[in-house]
């Protein structure tokens, strides 16, 4: 009983807001119900088919090679919003201009879309026969039913994750703080690798995060311009949905299981990379 | 030498200075003194180059920089809200303006290391290199911007309120300990604030300024005892002030001729300034301020009595030497104001 109340007394802060134990147990109610018992239905399903069974059809050739391009697409497409939602989060934050709340909202946009909508907008515009595609295809680039067309697909879906998470911060970034660096002799670029980047580093990853997140288990706007050619360009989400299809709701889970164990196996690297960068900078 | 030459700067709609000059000495210490919106830390900024005026020349020893980036002027700036590098420890922090040099003039890794030490050693911080800005107080913080701003070895040091955000008796201590490091660095330092009791103790000269334009330089002495425009009067220290009229060489208040000289004022409103120190009182006597003492209090080593004055409805403070016996509320006395000035009535 008293090494109970030990335990316990160590993770309670003192606080002048009460509810520790009601809000924590809420939590885990919550978290249980909402995540937690879907989740491991999908594992008790898998347990059920057997070891060598579910590596058959988890780890088939074309398992792997959707695995491979979802993950892959996912992060290719992540870095790029990193990059271009960082721009996009510094010239909302930083500059005025006419019109700036539309393009805020615009940025929104992808989130309220019916993905399968931005899937054939996209494919339409990329297609050979396309609107862009007709002037990539004599160049030799084919983007509509490549990984390159999916990579686009995923940027567009998980653009405003990466702008929203940085946003906040970039803006609660004191601009005295450039100042200072440049009255102590610092130039713009060493001021933005120095100063501004290490300051946004911890959202940016974030940002990163839930658009890889999102990126890997995206399905609606990606089947439309991937073209679905099993081994090639066949996502990990569509494969499984191509199981369930056929009435394999063993294949299905065996697959949904492999996902979720890698997807939680990043996500969980790079929450701690997150803690770590924190921590030095908090310190 | 630092020269300021006829600067000029709107914001918008809103002209923040208007045709500034000022000269700065070698070796002084300056504070630039005014209430907000006086424009004082504009030209700060604008003399440090993070800002850039509309009309007029900065000169650096006879050389024009107004077109010299921040980075290229040489000049130690201090926040007043710090601007550290939260993300660097502290002897990083110091060490931010060596490290970013040119590969030609960046002294190594660990001379740079040494620097930062001796610099915190300095500012009295030897051994908290290690340590996050986040871990030291407001007053710490301060002193390592400081010891950052002085790792460049400018031959300016420019400080903005930089004791605004600290506690009474932080900022003190401090205020003693940067004249000493002043003095003992030979450096030209300028300093914004909008207390002019840090203006007085600290500065060589104060520079009053008020709604862009200056409005007075001069030594502590100056601007307390000789004020050169009502502004400063007000501004710069206690002062009662009081509406009289100047007629025939006589001043009047409330229809009573005061007996103070009018000088050369020509006739007509006039404003009445004497500070609390400078006025004595009498029971009956022609040519004084007619009062009745409407409260008493202890202030610091004196008596602060305040009397109102009926016939203009002011209240006048009064400091009496706390080694007398203090009137009695409700008593009827006469003010004479032994030090007083008049301006021309209108200005504020």
């Amino acid at each position: 009983m008293t090494l109970f109340a030990a335990s316990r007394a160590g993770w309670r802060q003192p606080s002048v807001l009460p509810g520790f134990g009601l809000t924590f147990g809420f939590s885990l109610t919550w978290l249980t119900l909402i995540v937690l018992i879907p989740l491991a239905t999908i594992f008790l399903k898998t347990a059920g088919m057997g070891w060598s069974a579910f590596w058959a059809v988890g780890f088939s050739d074309r398992a792997l090679a959707a695995y491979r391009l979802s993950f892959g697409t996912a992060a290719a497409a992540g870095v790029v919003n990193a990059l271009f939602g960082l721009l996009v989060a510094w010239v909302l934050v930083r500059y005025q201009f006419p019109g700036k709340k539309l393009v805020s909202a615009l940025v929104d946009l992808p989130f309220a879309l019916p993905t399968a909508v931005a899937g054939i907008a996209l494919t339409a515009l990329y297609a050979p026969n396309g609107w862009i595609g007709q002037y990539l295809e004599p160049l030799g680039v084919k983007v509509a039913f490549t990984p390159i067309g999916i990579v686009i697909a995923l940027v567009f879906i998980g653009l405003p994750f990466v702008v929203r998470s940085v946003e906040p911060v970039l803006a609660d970034l004191g601009k005295d703080v450039e100042e200072a660096a440049a009255t102590l002799g610092a130039s713009r670029a060493q001021t933005f690798v120095r100063i501004i980047l290490p300051a946004i580093g911890p959202a940016l990853l974030t940002g990163f995060a839930l658009a890889f997140a999102r990126g890997v288990g995206e399905y609606g706007s990606v089947i439309f311009i991937s073209g679905n050619m099993p081994g090639k360009t066949e996502i990990a989400p569509l494969l499984i949905v191509t199981q369930l299809e056929q009435y394999a709701y063993d294949g299905a889970t065996a697959i949904a299981t492999v996902m979720m164990v890698a997807s939680f196996a990043i996500l969980l690297g790079i929450n701690l990379i997150q803690a770590w960068s924190r921590r030095r900078a908090m310190a | 030498m630092i020269t300021v030459q006829n600067i000029s700067k709107r914001f918008g709609d809103y002209p923040a200075l208007h045709d500034i000059n000022l000269t700065i000495q070698p070796g002084e210490f300056i504070a630039l003194l005014g209430p907000s919106g006086s424009g004082k830390t504009t030209l700060l900024r604008i003399i440090a180059g993070l800002e850039f005026q509309d009309g007029g020349k900065v000169l650096f020893d006879g050389e024009d920089v107004s077109d010299r980036k921040v980075a290229e002027r040489g000049v130690g700036f201090v926040f007043q809200h710090y601007a550290l590098f939260r993300h660097m420890t502290v002897a990083e922090n110091v060490g931010f303006g060596l490290s970013v040099r040119g590969r030609k003039d960046r002294p190594s890794k660990s001379e740079i290391k040494a620097r930062a030490e001796e610099l915190l050693s300095l500012v009295q911080l030897g051994g908290l290199g290690n340590r996050y800005p986040a871990q030291l107080s407001g007053g710490q913080r301060q002193r390592v911007a400081l010891a950052r701003a002085l790792a460049v070895e400018p031959q300016l040091l420019l400080l903005d309120e930089p004791f605004g955000a600290l506690d009474a008796k932080v900022r003190k201590d401090l205020r003693r300990w940067l004249r000493q490091l002043h003095e003992q660095m030979g450096l030209t330092s300028i300093f914004v604030t909008h207390d002019q009791e840090e203006a007085l103790e600290l500065a060589d000269r104060i520079v009053v300024m008020d709604h862009g334009v200056i409005e007075q330089v001069g030594t502590a002495e100056q601007v307390y005892m000789d004020p050169a425009s009502p502004f400063v009067s007000d501004f710069v220290g206690e002062i009662n002030r009081l509406p009289v009229m100047i007629a025939g060489g006589e001043v009047q208040l409330g229809g009573i001729s005061l007996a103070i000289p009018a000088g050369e004022h020509p006739d007509g409103p006039a404003q009445l300034h004497f500070r609390p120190h400078d006025v004595e009182l009498a029971d009956h006597q022609p040519g004084g301020l007619p009062i009745t003492i409407s409260n008493i209090f202890r202030k610091g080593g004196c008596w602060r009595v305040e009397g109102h004055h009926a016939a203009v409805d002011r209240v006048i403070e009064i400091d009496l030497d706390a080694g007398v016996a203090p009137p009695i509320i409700g008593q009827q006395l006469v003010a004479f104001p032994s030090k007083s000035r008049i301006f021309a009535a209108g200005c504020p």
